[in-house]
């Protein structure tokens, strides 16, 4: 199924994607080890931890483009690297993935950049794709720069675009890599407030990849963080919270909390 | 009239002014968009209504399918000056719906994008031609400076790059023109040996080798081969590195671009392809001797001395020349065209092709040029 329920993720809270015994290395080289985590359906989930601790590589093992060296990746119930690559497909296309750079195809409008998944998974003709399209772009406040290249759009609305074509398709879960690097301050509360607004009103299970404290405070209530000295995560759990009472002062020094004695 | 049906929607009129919308069932991208003659056939129905409004109640399941038929629906209300409510939508649509409302749309267009007259196409090919026509000068002018920079001692690179450029454009290279020069000395052998067995003079098969691959299309073939190798790599690279903004970073250290990225791939290209083209010659040369000896009773003995009193020292002379000659032209365009490159996955597809292209046509072009030049000179 392509198309998140209104209705159904409501009634569903338990995990969406669970992460067991995770252990990510570029040939002999461990990134991170041992990871456990759960994310929950309508969750803003938090990967975070310093610069080089291995954030985006746990991303890439998440949405399938890296494959882990031991340990799984639960979707709902299903072990997305021991699934057979047909089903691996089907399960990617309930993603959306905004990537750092934005990734829009650089050949492609803005248009033709956000319909092109409408063009291969959905039936729809091309005016009710211009439709979709334009509602899309609306949305992420681009309304009106359809036609426009990604080489005349600054970097912010390059963002936009590409979270506009990441949730063309209506995904279950989106995961954002490092939504708020590059942006001025407005620039990064507004994408703050569209992550808020999507999670809100289409119930997506949010994903985001950051090291920015004003947007981990802001948007997640679920987190895991990443130490990047012992390479395994020291923490995870509510940001808000941790920042508080976590036992690790690494972690309450690293969200801005007071060093307790 | 026929009254059609969606599932999705239903119709009651709780009074002659009023027309209330049930949604139903489930919404979903993949099933297409509602169509909004469903509603122009009931207000033509009931042509009292003035309010649309809008319930929901038996809504299973909806998407993105659901907001943009409301959108629609928006639209048409804005069109016939029917009031709308749309209190009874689910909560998210709702949300979406003044999401997509809070940024007005932009009313610019796109510079790119607009349609090109017949006419305004070979305005604009012209315009370019002549803007392109000073800047290529000026970059050749930048490489004629930065060669007398080099030969002063005073020009910015690394010499470790030009090394391993050097390893890159020369030794590298080696097997493609081996392969290519070993079979075109072969079907040189065979095509003359079709004429000259005929009066009975296969020895000549010698002549047309040697001095055909070492004069002429030795030198030919490792120009086009290092167009499409060494070319085509030069222009992605740099253009990789325009669109990277690597060269913006040279350029504000103060760095000369063609300095540190332009003139080591030319001196690198310049001093291997004599040597690449010698070696074509010499390669070719043997393949026809294999042939000849082989396949047209030829001793060795007789082909070695045939070949000595063929090849005169000005045959590989004019072979060498000519393979520098194209060498400048490959290194030249390709970096011009890595340093025009615009800033797009697109654009670097573009100034590698233009690359090859621009080399390929220069090449035969001079080729064409220095074949009259010294026919005329009897060279």
């Amino acid at each position: 199924m392509l198309a998140a329920s209104a209705t159904q993720y409501m009634e569903k809270a338990g995990a969406h994607i669970t992460v067991s015994d995770l252990t990510m290395a570029y040939g002999d080289f461990v990134i991170q080890r041992d990871l456990n985590f759960t994310v929950n359906h309508g969750d803003i989930f938090i990967i975070m931890g310093g610069s080089g601790c291995g954030k985006t590589t746990l991303l890439k093992n998440l949405i399938g483009l890296k494959i882990p060296s031991k340990g799984d990746v639960w979707f709902d119930n299903i072990n997305f690297w021991k699934s057979p690559e047909q089903q691996q497909e089907e399960i990617k296309r309930r993603f959306g993935v905004l990537f750092q750079g934005g990734a829009l195809w650089s050949s492609l409008t803005l248009a033709e950049n956000v319909g092109l998944p409408l063009e291969e998974y959905t039936d729809l003709g091309p005016a009710e794709i211009r439709e979709v399209v334009s509602f899309k772009l609306a949305l992420v406040g681009l309304a009106g720069y359809e036609e426009f290249y990604p080489s005349e759009m600054s970097g912010g609305m390059r963002k936009r675009g590409s979270l506009a074509r990441a949730i063309a398709l209506d995904p279950e879960i989106l995961f954002f890599d490092e939504p708020s690097a590059g942006l001025d301050p407005p620039s990064s509360r507004r994408m703050d407030e569209l992550i808020l607004e999507i999670r809100d009103s289409l119930k997506t299970t949010i994903v985001v990849v950051t090291h920015e404290l004003d947007s981990i405070l802001r948007i997640g209530n679920n987190s895991v963080f990443l130490d990047a000295e012992t390479r395994t995560m020291i923490a995870s759990g509510d940001p808000k919270q941790l920042r508080e009472s976590s036992p690790e002062p690494g972690v309450r020094d690293f969200l801005g909390g007071h060093a307790r004695e | 009239m026929d009254i059609i049906h969606d599932s999705r929607l239903e119709f009651h009129n709780p009074d002659e002014r009023t027309l209330d919308i049930v949604l139903a069932a489930d919404w979903h991208l993949r099933d297409g968009i509602v169509a909004i003659e469903y509603v122009e056939q009931q207000l033509s129905a009931y042509p009292g209504i003035t309010t649309i409004r809008i319930r929901e109640n038996r809504i299973t399941h909806w998407d993105t399918s659901l907001p943009v038929f409301i959108t629609r629906l928006l639209a048409f209300c804005d069109k016939t000056g029917l009031a709308l409510e749309t209190s009874g939508l689910p909560d998210g649509v709702q949300k979406l719906l003044n999401m997509a409302r809070s940024i007005p749309a932009a009313t610019l267009t796109s510079r790119t994008n607009a349609a090109q007259g017949f006419f305004e196409q070979i305005g604009n090919m012209t315009l370019l031609m002549a803007h392109g026509m000073p800047q290529t000068m000026r970059f050749i002018g930048e490489i004629i400076m930065s060669f007398v920079r080099l030969a002063t001692g005073k020009a910015q690179f690394r010499p470790g790059d030009l090394l391993l450029l050097i390893q890159q454009v020369g030794p590298n290279a080696l097997p493609i023109v081996s392969l290519v020069s070993f079979l075109v000395g072969l079907i040189l052998a065979y095509m003359g040996a079709a004429q000259l067995e005929r009066v009975g003079v296969q020895i000549y098969i010698t002549d047309l080798v040697s001095i055909g691959m070492v004069r002429e299309i030795g030198a030919l073939m490792t120009g086009i081969i290092m167009a499409g190798r060494t070319g085509a790599a030069f222009a992605a690279e740099l253009g990789t590195m325009q669109v990277n903004e690597e060269i913006d970073a040279y350029k504000t250290l103060g760095i000369s671009t063609v300095d540190f990225l332009v003139m080591p791939r030319i001196l690198a290209l310049v001093m291997m392809i004599p040597l690449l083209t010698l070696y074509a010659g010499l390669v070719g040369t043997l393949a026809g001797m294999v042939i000849g000896i082989t396949v047209f009773d030829i001793t060795l003995f007789e082909y070695w001395q045939q070949t000595l009193r063929a090849l005169e020292l000005k045959q590989f002379w004019v072979g060498i020349f000519k393979g520098t000659v194209y060498g400048i032209v490959i290194a030249v365009s390709g970096c011009l065209r890595g340093i025009q490159c615009g800033r797009s996955a697109q654009a670097v597809g573009e100034a590698t092709t233009s690359a090859v292209v621009t080399s390929i046509v220069y090449i035969v072009l001079t080729a064409s040029a220095m074949t009259i030049v010294f026919y005329k000179l009897d060279i």
